[in-house]
């Protein structure tokens, strides 16, 4: 028993010191050998391009559904002008950053890890060793960069289209003023605002790369080991990104 | 020359490598013959420093591969190209690129000589106009010359070959036997073979060792492993059922 939770808590800490290790080295790697262009161009597309179509979609519901939300409560005080403020920051603040992760999660994330872990599993990993070639340079530092890149750039066309949805179910269903709507919001949103959300979503980037490529690169054996390792990802990625969200909101407000 | 000593190696509870001697001359082909799962890849990967031992050494041309950094690694890796078990060929890249990547990545030749020697490459192992597939359109036979094309495009100075010719048909399997002897010739590399062709490896390799239980059992050249006294030599050579080596 006692050793039994010895074992565990040894394994635990090895973990944990592995994936912070992993996440030490990319970011060394990041400066000394940051991959080809070619290669994080082409991640770019992959983690950002291609995410935009569900990122559009997700945020213009998100929007909406905070439109009709924000006007039932507002209503009851009478302050149904307020509702293009209550959008935007929700919106700027939070669900940006957090929806658009949790999105780039499920549709990038899973898909890093298993192209690690196949790789991984089927030894192209360890042919690149044998090459003298650092895999970190081919594999992991361009997924890295291009997820610091893409996900604030996502987060901010998840917040434009999330106001305009809001706008849409406020102004054109719900009969809000369209001036007091922007006006209110340019008056409330500070620099502040955009600049916290902006930080979260570069480090939520940082989360979905790291755990996507940690999973796959130390992924088990076979076709099972690679969709463990897929699931755990997409878990701890989700998990991590709203702990450290509590976390930055709290040091950020 | 490769110089392994005392080299243990136990996963979980199993014990692959048990104390293992070997010395693997420069400029030879040395077989690594012995059961399945007995280790044999293991030992290969011990080579190029893929794993590392739990106790023991092991040395190429003198410089030890043991507690090194990833740099230190590297530079002795140079000296290596490896033809794996499963090929491990890149599956997001044609054969072309794949045969390319190690000459865009280690020397600064220009294109069209890249070109050239991938061609070469391809050409030397019986490969044409496969060049734009992909590894997955092709059979496992194709993909294992493609994969020796890549382990030999650098010129390295060893080279380590699992299981180059299992799957394949007689034929290719002679032509790739005779095509290593024929580059060996070429370039006098140093080259270990982890076989199961008998007795085709005794033509092909001027050494050979037996790896039965963890350890070297015989080392010599093929002829000593032939007329080997050994019972367990014997029975592997023989394919015979009866004897030390037992199946369960």
């Amino acid at each position: 028993m006692v050793q039994a939770i010895g074992h565990l808590t040894i394994g635990a800490v090895r973990d944990l010191g592995k994936t912070g290790w992993f996440l030490l080295y990319s970011f060394y790697m990041i400066f000394r050998r940051p991959g080809s262009p070619v290669l994080i161009l082409k991640q770019m597309r992959f983690i950002g391009t291609k995410s935009l179509f569900v990122i559009v979609l997700t945020a213009g519901f998100t929007g909406m559904v905070l439109g009709l939300q924000g006007y039932y409560t507002l209503a009851k005080f009478g302050s149904e002008g307020l509702l293009g403020t209550a959008v935007a920051l929700s919106l700027i603040r939070e669900l940006g950053p957090v929806l658009a992760a949790l999105m780039v999660t499920g549709r990038a994330g899973s898909a890093i890890t298993a192209e690690i872990g196949i790789m991984r599993i089927s030894e192209q990993i360890d042919a690149l060793e044998t090459m003298a070639l650092d895999p970190f340079k081919y594999l992991v530092t361009p997924k890295f960069i291009a997820a610091m890149v893409s996900l604030p750039l996502l987060c901010a066309i998840f917040d434009l289209v999330g106001i305009y949805g809001g706008w849409l179910v406020g102004v054109k269903l719900l009969g809000v003023n369209p001036g007091a709507y922007f006006y209110e919001m340019e008056k409330a949103v500070e620099w502040r605002d955009v600049y916290s959300g902006f930080v979260k979503s570069f480090s939520f980037g940082v989360i979905i790369a790291w755990i996507g490529c940690y999973k796959g690169y130390y992924a088990g054996h076979g076709a099972e080991g690679v969709s463990k390792a897929t699931t755990e990802s997409v878990v701890l990625t989700s998990v991590l990104i709203l702990v450290w969200d509590y976390f930055l909101t709290s040091v950020l407000l | 020359m490769i110089r392994l000593r005392n080299v243990c190696k136990s996963f979980g509870s199993q014990k692959v490598l048990d104390d293992l001697n070997l010395v693997i001359p420069e400029g030879k082909i040395t077989a690594i013959i012995g059961p399945s799962g007995e280790g044999k890849s293991v030992l290969l990967k011990h080579l190029i420093g893929l794993l590392q031992p739990d106790s023991g050494q092991v040395e190429v041309d003198g410089e030890s591969m043991i507690g090194l950094r990833r740099s230190q690694l590297n530079r002795i890796r140079e000296k290596f190209g490896m033809l794996f078990q499963n090929v491990a060929l890149f599956d997001s890249m044609s054969c072309f690129e794949n045969v390319a990547f190690p000459l865009q990545e280690k020397t600064d030749l220009p294109k069209d000589e890249i070109r050239r020697r991938v061609l070469a490459a391809l050409e030397d192992v019986g490969l044409k106009n496969i060049e734009n597939k992909f590894p997955d359109e092709l059979s496992g036979g194709m993909k294992k010359r493609v994969g020796l094309a890549r382990a030999v495009v650098l010129n390295p100075k060893i080279i380590l070959f699992d299981e180059p010719t299992t799957g394949l048909d007689p034929i290719i399997k002679r032509a790739i036997h005779q095509l290593i002897k024929e580059t060996h010739a070429r370039f006098g590399f140093t080259a270990v073979i982890v076989s199961h062709e008998i007795p085709e490896i005794f033509d092909v390799a001027q050494n050979v060792a037996m790896l039965y239980r963890g350890k070297i059992l015989q080392h010599g050249s093929p002829d000593e492993i032939v007329n080997s006294d050994q019972p367990a030599v014997r029975q592997f050579i023989s394919g015979s059922l009866d004897g030390p080596i037992q199946l369960v």
